[in-house]
């Protein structure tokens, strides 16, 4: 019951945090960074249930968040429907995609299934590039209306910040719920060991599968975001590099830490806005950092500092 | 025929290049049971270093090629101590996303040193293409087919016939058990980088002539060349080669009788294939963890 | 230590982080009077694009330092405030809003590609500032938007300048090969909706990959087709290996380019495959060979002698887009104290607005402003260029 608590008051402090954030920056850019960040945190957790908690990798997550992105860019311009029609096409769609995809590639492990969902992404890009009647090509899907319930329009930055952060805080509730819940020990159960986990009556195959599907679903919904945000897709936005850039976040905020992933998404849109001014050293300061983290603490920032401030307390102890 | 001819040449010149590293992947993974997704980027410094020293320094063809498969050898080795060996959690998705890093890291450095304009060398011997039943092929092709079956004869030989070859081929099969009767595992698995590395950079100097080398073709090459393994097998010398080739032909193929925009998306509809119905590969050489 | 002071940990940590960003909005730099008058750039300064970005970054900081040096506008400087979007239309479009919310630009050059532009577009029409892209593509400014400009020369143009000469030569059969991306894109929907317009008939279609090692296949599709010529359109070094192809297979029909290879790294690319290569260019690369009756040599001569002196590079003619979009903003700017409206509507006044890329014109229902003879047809000879007719 205890760390239910906890968790809920961490959510009303980041609640009230996101509420003051919203209400006090003035200035468009900032809550057009913070809504990416929104965007990003919703694209990390996502990743993070299913490579933090369940423990299986996706080098292609980015294809779900195109999925998203372009079903409703399609539905809502192309066939002039409202966007909270599209919305759910988009998110079944992404589902049906998942479920197909999902049972054959979830049978593999460790590289195999990063080859398998890679394989995927690039494959997805590649429709979107190609397919050019439909998804407008390379050079993009221009006119995504904005969203509007009724006749407010969230075209400001102020109340688009407050739907997505909305939709972060909605999902941090809810995928506590489900790692605390019966499902996440068998989660758990599965990224300590697949077999001791379908040994001990875990339903290995189904649980995986499931989250993935969550996950892809959840990527779906930051795509659509992120396509009425910004009225304008590409298929660059949704390529292998895009892909590679959710993992980092994830790894590098925390696996298996939903906190972590708010950390990752903040640090990896954040990092680019500051490092501009040294542009020909980024990618090379990216890689690096990447590599690091990784050697050094391989459990992510949050993880990892934590562990660094256990053991020093450990020692004091001694 | 005639075109049947011609997409057959593009389909072997492609294939080699693709055998070449896939043997890079799949020797690495054999022993060390590690996928290097850093690997185009070897391909590419090896392709911009021979172009460095024969355009800028000109040093002749043949001493180039040494000098780069050696060097490239050697940051190969550099990179397994620093980057591979201090790793604290080596797991799949640690390693996966450590060599990630590393080929961001890689691409940028190139970028820094070569710039970000696409480079040109001349081919390795000057001749006028030759002109097979119709089709034409050019000399360059000839010595990247020449040379790729060269290499994966080479290595053949030297896990058959080696001390070292031997030893390295024991460890990829157990570890311990090589251990146990003397064999230096950690050296093997630094020796297994510097083969596979040198390998990416015996690909990068056989396309620099054929294609522009620049900091940012390797991922492509990288990517279509693990296809090309895991196609014949992850693992597996031969098996690789017949991968590349395969995937070379079909992919030229494809572009023949299906559609030129379609032609990446070739190698990962088949690498999906693959794993979802032998993921061993056509020759599976290792026992695949698959469920 | 349990999970709870974890918890407790974590969400301190989150605290902190939403602080820091808050106590970053406060800081944002207050606007003063007097200061200099802030032009934004969006360029891909690094990343694939970075041949396009890079001149253009170059490019608009020499315009602002020239028009400086000369006293500013209205005796008020000028200060560019350039970001790089990497070709990243996301990041294109931040850097947009950070220019326009913090730096206060008072107008926006840029960015350099079509997917890039066509996402910052609905940004600047929201604020009301005006945009003046260097992309390429068409959809830019068709259909218009009050707001939007662009200085590069349309693939309308290029293509109407490729089929004109195939007209000529009494060419009817072509095949084309195109780039997989937005640049190819662009081109191939103007080489099929206007081939018809010349009597032209496209028989064959291929594509290319931008890292592609091996064109031959798709080549000999196009042999099969048996066309009269063959249009390849993209950038560096795509259309190298094509053109090398091309010569390996001994085809000897006419191989057309596109503008995207305009400048002297094709040539080095693609060697003695380069020869007899036709391709429509700006006049930069032939600003030597026009007759001196033609308005821009001298303009031309001049922006090229500064750019190589001051930066020892090449100059190209896709830096010309960010300096001819600083200069038609410069005239725009004069007498509107800064007030975007007039400089938008001002812009649209302009008349034969000599630059690199040509005579702009605009107009309320042209917001590119280049005729088809900013244009001109060029062959590679002997490593250099000639003029075609």
């Amino acid at each position: 019951m205890i760390r239910i608590d906890t968790h809920i008051i961490a959510c009303i402090v980041f609640a009230a945090a996101a509420t003051a954030a919203g209400i006090l920056i003035d200035n468009a850019y900032y809550l057009q960074v913070m809504i990416f960040i929104g965007i990003n945190t919703l694209l990390a957790l996502s990743l993070n249930m299913l490579m933090g908690y369940a423990g299986q990798i996706s080098l292609g997550h980015a294809a779900f968040y195109g999925i998203g992105a372009y079903a409703t860019a399609i539905l809502s311009t192309t066939y002039n429907l409202s966007p909270w029609i599209a919305l759910p096409v988009a998110i079944f769609a992404a589902v049906v995609i998942a479920y197909i995809v999902g049972i054959p590639t979830l049978r593999l492990t460790g590289y195999y299934l990063g080859m398998g969902t890679l394989g995927f992404g690039m494959i997805v890009s590649i429709i979107f590039r190609e397919w050019y009647s439909v998804t407008g090509g390379a050079s993009g899907f221009v006119g995504i209306p904005p969203l509007s319930i009724g006749n407010f329009v969230f075209d400001t930055d102020r109340s688009y910040f407050f739907l997505v952060w909305g939709v972060v805080l909605f999902f941090f509730i809810m995928c506590r719920r489900i790692i605390d819940s019966r499902v996440g020990r068998a989660l758990r159960a599965i990224h300590d060991g697949e077999h001791a986990a379908a040994a001990v009556g875990v339903n290995t195959a189904k649980m995986k599968l499931s989250i993935f599907v969550l996950s892809a679903a959840m990527a779906s919904l930051a795509g659509f975001l992120y396509a009425h945000q910004v009225y304008f897709i590409s298929p660059g936005s949704f390529s292998f590099l895009a892909s590679i850039r959710i993992v980092t976040m994830v790894v590098i905020g925390g696996m298996a830490s939903i906190w972590g992933s708010l950390l990752g998404a903040s640090l990896l849109t954040l990092l680019p806005e500051w490092l501009h001014t040294f542009a020909d050293y980024e990618m090379m300061v990216y890689g690096l950092v990447l590599m690091l983290v990784m050697i050094f603490l391989p459990r992510g920032l949050t993880r990892g500092i934590l562990d660094i401030y256990e053991n020093s307390r450990k020692k004091d102890d001694r | 025929m005639q075109e049947f001819l011609q997409y057959f040449f593009s389909g072997i010149t492609n294939g080699a290049i693709y055998a070449v590293i896939a043997i890079g992947f799949s020797m690495l993974y054999r022993s060390t049971d590690l996928i290097n997704f850093a690997h185009g980027e070897f391909v590419m410094i090896g392709a911009l270093t021979m172009v460095t020293l024969t355009m800028t320094l000109h040093v002749p063809v043949v001493p180039a090629f040494l000098i780069t498969v050696f060097g490239v050898a050697i940051l190969g080795l550099v990179f397994e101590r620093l980057a591979i060996r201090t790793v604290s959690r080596p797991e799949p998705i640690v390693l996966i996303i450590i060599t990630v890093g590393a080929s961001i890291f890689l691409r940028g450095l190139a970028m820094l040193i070569w710039g970000k304009d696409s480079h040109t060398m001349p081919p390795f011997t000057a001749h006028q293409p030759l002109d097979i039943a119709g089709a034409r092929l050019l000399t360059q092709s000839i010595w990247i087919v020449l040379i790729a079956i060269m290499v994966a004869a080479c290595l053949h030989f030297f896990y058959k016939r080696t001390l070292t070859g031997k030893a390295m081929h024991a460890c990829a099969i157990n570890k311990q058990a090589a251990w146990l009767v003397g064999i230096p595992s950690k050296l093997m698995t630094l020796l297994a980088f510097g083969l596979s590395t040198g390998m990416g950079a015996v690909a990068g100097i056989i396309i620099a002539p054929i294609t522009m080398p620049a900091y940012d073709m390797g991922s492509m090459l990288g990517l279509k060349g693990f296809c090309a393994a895991m196609l014949g097998g992850l693992g597996s010398l031969w098996g690789s080669v017949l991968g590349g080739f395969l995937l070379g032909i079909l992919e030229a193929l494809g572009v023949g009788f299906v559609s030129s925009g379609l032609k990446d998306a070739t190698a990962f509809l088949l690498l999906l294939l693959v794993l979802y119905f032998r993921p061993g590969g056509i020759i599976s050489a290792v026992k695949v963890k698959r469920f | 230590m349990d999970t709870k002071s974890k918890c407790r940990i974590i969400a301190i940590v989150t605290a902190l982080i939403m602080a820091a960003c808050l106590f970053c909005a406060s800081t944002a730099a207050a606007e003063q009077k007097n200061e200099p008058i802030k032009i934004g750039g969006i360029f891909s300064v690094t990343g694939p694009a970075s041949f396009l970005g890079d001149p253009e970054k170059k490019s608009m900081e020499l315009a602002i330092d020239r028009i400086n040096a000369k006293g500013g506008i209205d005796g008020r400087m000028l200060e560019a405030v350039i970001y790089d979007s990497e070709g990243d239309p996301s990041r294109a479009v931040r850097n947009a809003q950070r220019l326009l919310t913090r730096d206060n630009v008072i107008a926006i050059v840029g960015p350099s590609l079509t997917p890039t532009s066509l996402a910052v577009v609905p940004v600047l029409v929201r604020a009301e500032v005006p945009l003046i892209s260097c992309a390429a593509g068409n959809q830019i400014t068709d259909p218009i938007k009050p707001w939007v400009f662009k200085t590069a020369q349309s693939d309308i143009h290029a293509v109407s300048s490729i089929y004109a000469h195939m007209q000529k030569k009494g060419i009817k059969r072509v095949a084309v090969m195109i780039q997989s991306d937005a640049f190819g894109e662009s081109g191939r929907d103007q080489l099929l909706g206007q081939a018809g317009d010349f009597g032209i008939e496209v028989v064959a279609q291929e594509n290319f990959g931008t890292r592609d090692t091996d064109t031959t296949a798709q080549l000999t599709n196009i042999r099969r087709a048996d066309p009269e010529a063959i249009v390849c359109w993209g950038t560096n070094p795509g259309p190298a290996v094509v053109a090398r192809n091309v010569q390996q297979l001994g085809i000897e029909l006419p191989l057309y380019n596109s503008h995207g290879v305009a400048s002297p790294r094709f040539i080095d690319l693609a060697g003695d495959a380069a020869e007899g290569i036709l391709l429509p260019t700006g006049k930069i690369l032939v600003a030597e060979l026009l007759p001196d009756n033609d308005p821009q040599k001298a303009v031309l001569l001049d922006y090229i002698s500064t750019y190589e002196e001051r930066l020892g590079e090449t100059a190209s003619s896709f830096g010309g887009y960010a300096f001819d979009g600083i200069n038609l903003l410069a005239e725009a700017m004069k007498g509107t104290d800064g007030d975007k409206n007039k400089i938008r509507s001002n812009l649209e006044q302009i008349k034969g607005h000599v630059g690199i890329s040509g005579t702009f014109t605009f107009s309320g229902t042209d917001h590119n402003g280049l005729a088809p003879d900013a244009f001109v047809m060029v062959r590679i000879k002997d490593g250099t260029w000639e003029l075609v007719e």
